[in-house]
């Protein structure tokens, strides 16, 4: 059976699928009951679970990571969701000095399966806070895993897998794609939770990205192609741990890498991929691993993002760099 | 939802309430000269048109975003006034009206939710009216660090070297009901009462937080909140302009004479939607709104300058000076250039760094690159 459905609807019947299947599964944020969510993700959740599984929090980062914590200790899985990239920072001090650590800190004895779904990026046109890509800060987090689905059917299958997971999980969830409509299957599990995957295969350039930009990768290997080259576009999807395999050996037929993401380049997840591809495939690399991201700036007003955030053209000017060595 | 806790200068249908309880603040009216009063329907009118405005420059895709306060105009523009010329004023984002008695030109609010700007104004041009502050709560912080400072001026000998006025200053601070709930603003109370700055709290409870309604934040009055933290606190008609302009001079002069902070909760309503986003009718019932717009601080003002004898000429006047404003926000708003692109890297620090700079000359490499392409078809 599979259904075209949009981004949203995906994650919102991956979450209604966790909340039917497991009783301990709960929601708790800001505007996600009544209204259901600023995006609609939860919308409909409370009129079927009640409001005591779907929890309209008080306005506070903060507790709603910090009482999840506990409520983990109690035994439930919650499912917090911070409204915007923005304000997951009221909560960062619970999330990287508490939640990451309190598995290490109970030497196994206690489980946190939290899950925090954090709608990110650009590519909205929104005021200030409500655009940034801070999955860099998480992802360096020892404790966390890390992911971003980029399609239906990933949001569909990884926010019950994250929910599954036993450790918290930062789920990014690309708020530009919401409204982009894909196939989901919805009998087929999908592969590994924390796998990345080729989206398109190549012979000359390796493209590597996560959550809305791999769309943007995909626009840029068709612009490509009909120019006549040959790029194999990969989906990261997870970005703790990052899964290799598949762009060590991607690189290994291309010889070339271009890693781009929205997110400020600087000590960055694209970084991080750019120095172990060096470590690993040193010998296959024909040109330098080449960044494609964010200026190392604020995120500027909303007039200005198309020229902040990367496009298939500054994708090219890498690609066209890369294959100039 | 109204409260008999609050106080009230002026009832809904716009007589003068004289009891014990505002005998207390009716001396901070009865010394107005009228012009001010009138100052007070004015700004309350032509801000509500302004909204309006902005509201259909929205919808007409001239803005990004708009966050209307319509229905909270006799809160914002009684403590706007209070305030002294040397105070400080850390706002939220909604206090559209208090920026202007500032005198902030309402085109920088247009600008910013045109997506041209993340506000960029100047707080000393515009009556120290700081900067606009989006993550719920935060500013409240900064409100009680810049009163530690106003007070440790005075301890220090004037270390920071403000102005003889400056040292006199107080400090404001807005915030929601939604963000009484933030630990942010109860580590400022627990600083403001620990140093005992100079500064007003001033909670404008419009009831909602988005979808999320008062009650959700606080089972007890917010007001109480204040006295907990042991700030003397106080809760009054929002919609009344008088109240606010009282209470909030009242508590400004407690702050200036070091009689340390206070606390004011605004009961108000927004009448409108959170932003141009939201659908409010997805979580609240009409009867509620009607109940509020029943209360409206304009309609209640007019009646009580129509009952002290301002007459017709004043009334059209200043819908006519609504108008034009509104007419000039939309034609100054019609011109409005995008930036250009060098400001993404502009004033991320004070002094040079080589990162930034680095990018920014790559940026502009890249553009002239294009240019150069251009006549040559050359594709992309
Ligand atoms: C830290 C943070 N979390 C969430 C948000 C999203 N948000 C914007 S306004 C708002 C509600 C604020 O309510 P309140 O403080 O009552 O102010 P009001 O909007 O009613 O003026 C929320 C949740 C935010 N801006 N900042
Ligand atoms: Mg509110």
């Amino acid at each position: 059976m599979t259904d075209t459905l949009t981004l949203a609807k995906a994650i919102n019947l991956g979450l209604q699928k966790a909340l039917a299947d497991d009783q301990k599964v709960l929601l708790m944020g800001e505007d996600i009951a009544t209204l259901g969510g600023v995006f609609r993700v939860t919308e409909g959740l409370v009129s079927e679970f009640g409001r005591n599984r779907v929890i309209d929090t008080p306005l506070a980062e903060s507790a709603i990571v910090g009482t999840a914590i506990g409520l983990a200790m109690r035994g439930y899985r919650p499912v917090c969701e911070i409204q915007f990239d923005g304000f997951i920072f009221p909560g960062f001090d619970q999330i990287t000095s508490q939640l990451a650590k309190l598995t290490y800190r109970h030497e196994g004895s206690a489980r946190f399966p939290i899950v925090i779904r954090v709608p990110y990026g650009g590519h909205i046109g929104a005021v200030e806070h409500h655009q940034e890509s801070p999955e860099a800060y998480f992802a360096h987090t020892p404790g966390l895993r890390v992911v971003s689905p980029a399609t239906p059917q990933d949001g569909y299958w990884m926010i019950q897998q994250a929910i599954q997971s036993n450790d918290p999980v930062m789920f990014f969830e690309p708020k530009s794609r919401y409204w982009q409509k894909g196939e989901v299957d919805r009998e087929t599990p999908p592969g590994a939770f924390q796998a990345s995957r080729v989206v398109r295969t190549g012979t000359e350039v390796t493209l590597v990205g996560h959550g809305a930009m791999v769309s943007v990768l995909l626009q840029a290997a068709d612009i490509a192609a009909a120019e006549g080259t040959s790029i194999e576009v990969i989906d990261l999807r997870s970005l703790s741990p990052i899964d290799y395999a598949p762009i060590i050996a991607s690189v290994q037929k291309t010889g070339r890498l271009v890693v781009a993401q929205e997110a400020p380049g600087h000590a960055s997840v694209g970084s991080e991929i750019a120095s172990t591809v060096a470590e690993r495939a040193f010998y296959s690399l024909e040109a330098p691993v080449l960044r494609v991201s964010g200026f190392d700036t604020p995120f500027p007003p909303a007039k200005l993002e198309g020229i902040y955030l990367p496009d298939a053209d500054r994708i090219l000017e890498a690609v066209d760099r890369a294959l100039a060595y | 939802m109204s409260s008999d806790a609050a106080i009230q200068l002026l009832t809904p249908d716009g007589q003068l309430v004289s009891d014990d309880r505002t005998s207390e603040y009716l001396p901070w009216i009865e010394k107005l000269p009228e012009s001010r009063l009138l100052d007070f329907h004015r700004q309350m009118v032509v801000m509500r048109r302004f909204d309006t405005e902005a509201g259909n420059l929205q919808r007409q895709g001239q803005l990004a975003l708009w966050i209307p306060s319509i229905g909270q105009e006799g809160a914002q523009v009684g403590s706007g006034y209070a305030a002294a010329p040397q105070d400080h004023i850390f706002p939220a984002y909604r206090e559209h009206a208090v920026g202007r008695i500032r005198g902030l030109d309402p085109m920088r609010l247009i600008e910013m939710l045109r997506g041209l700007s993340h506000g960029g104004w100047v707080p000393s041009e515009t009556g120290n009216f700081h900067l606009y502050t989006l993550v719920i709560g935060s500013q409240s912080l900064h409100a009680t660090g810049y009163a530690m400072g106003i007070a440790l001026d005075k301890l220090n000998g004037n270390a920071s070297g403000a102005s003889d006025q400056d040292t006199d200053a107080a400090v404001l601070v807005y915030y929601g009901d939604g963000a009484s709930s933030q630990g942010d603003v109860s580590e400022a109370m627990i600083f403001a009462a620990s140093y005992q700055t100079p500064q007003v709290f001033f909670l404008q409870n419009n009831h909602w937080a988005i979808s999320v309604p008062v009650e959700r934040q606080s089972r007890t009055p917010l007001y109480l909140r204040g006295t907990g933290f042991g700030i003397p606190s106080v809760q009054i008609d929002g919609n009344d302009v008088l109240a606010s302009y009282a209470v909030t001079s009242q508590g400004l002069l407690d702050a200036r004479s070091g009689r340390g902070p206070r606390y004011i909760e605004a009961l108000t309503y927004r009448m409108g939607a959170h932003t141009s986003s939201d659908d409010p009718s997805k979580y609240r019932e009409n009867d509620e709104v009607a109940y509020w717009g029943a209360r409206d601080p304009i309609t209640r003002y007019e009646a009580y300058l129509r009952g002290k004898g301002v007459g017709d000429d004043f009334f059209s006047e200043v819908a006519e000076e609504a108008e034009d404003l509104a007419a000039e926000v939309r034609a100054r708003t019609m011109t409005l250039q995008d930036p250009p692109t060098t400001k993404i890297f502009e004033h991320v620090y004070t002094d040079a760094h080589p990162l930034v700079d680095a990018q920014r000359d790559w940026l502009a490499a890249y553009e002239a690159s294009f240019a150069d392409d251009a006549g040559e078809g050359a594709g992309r």
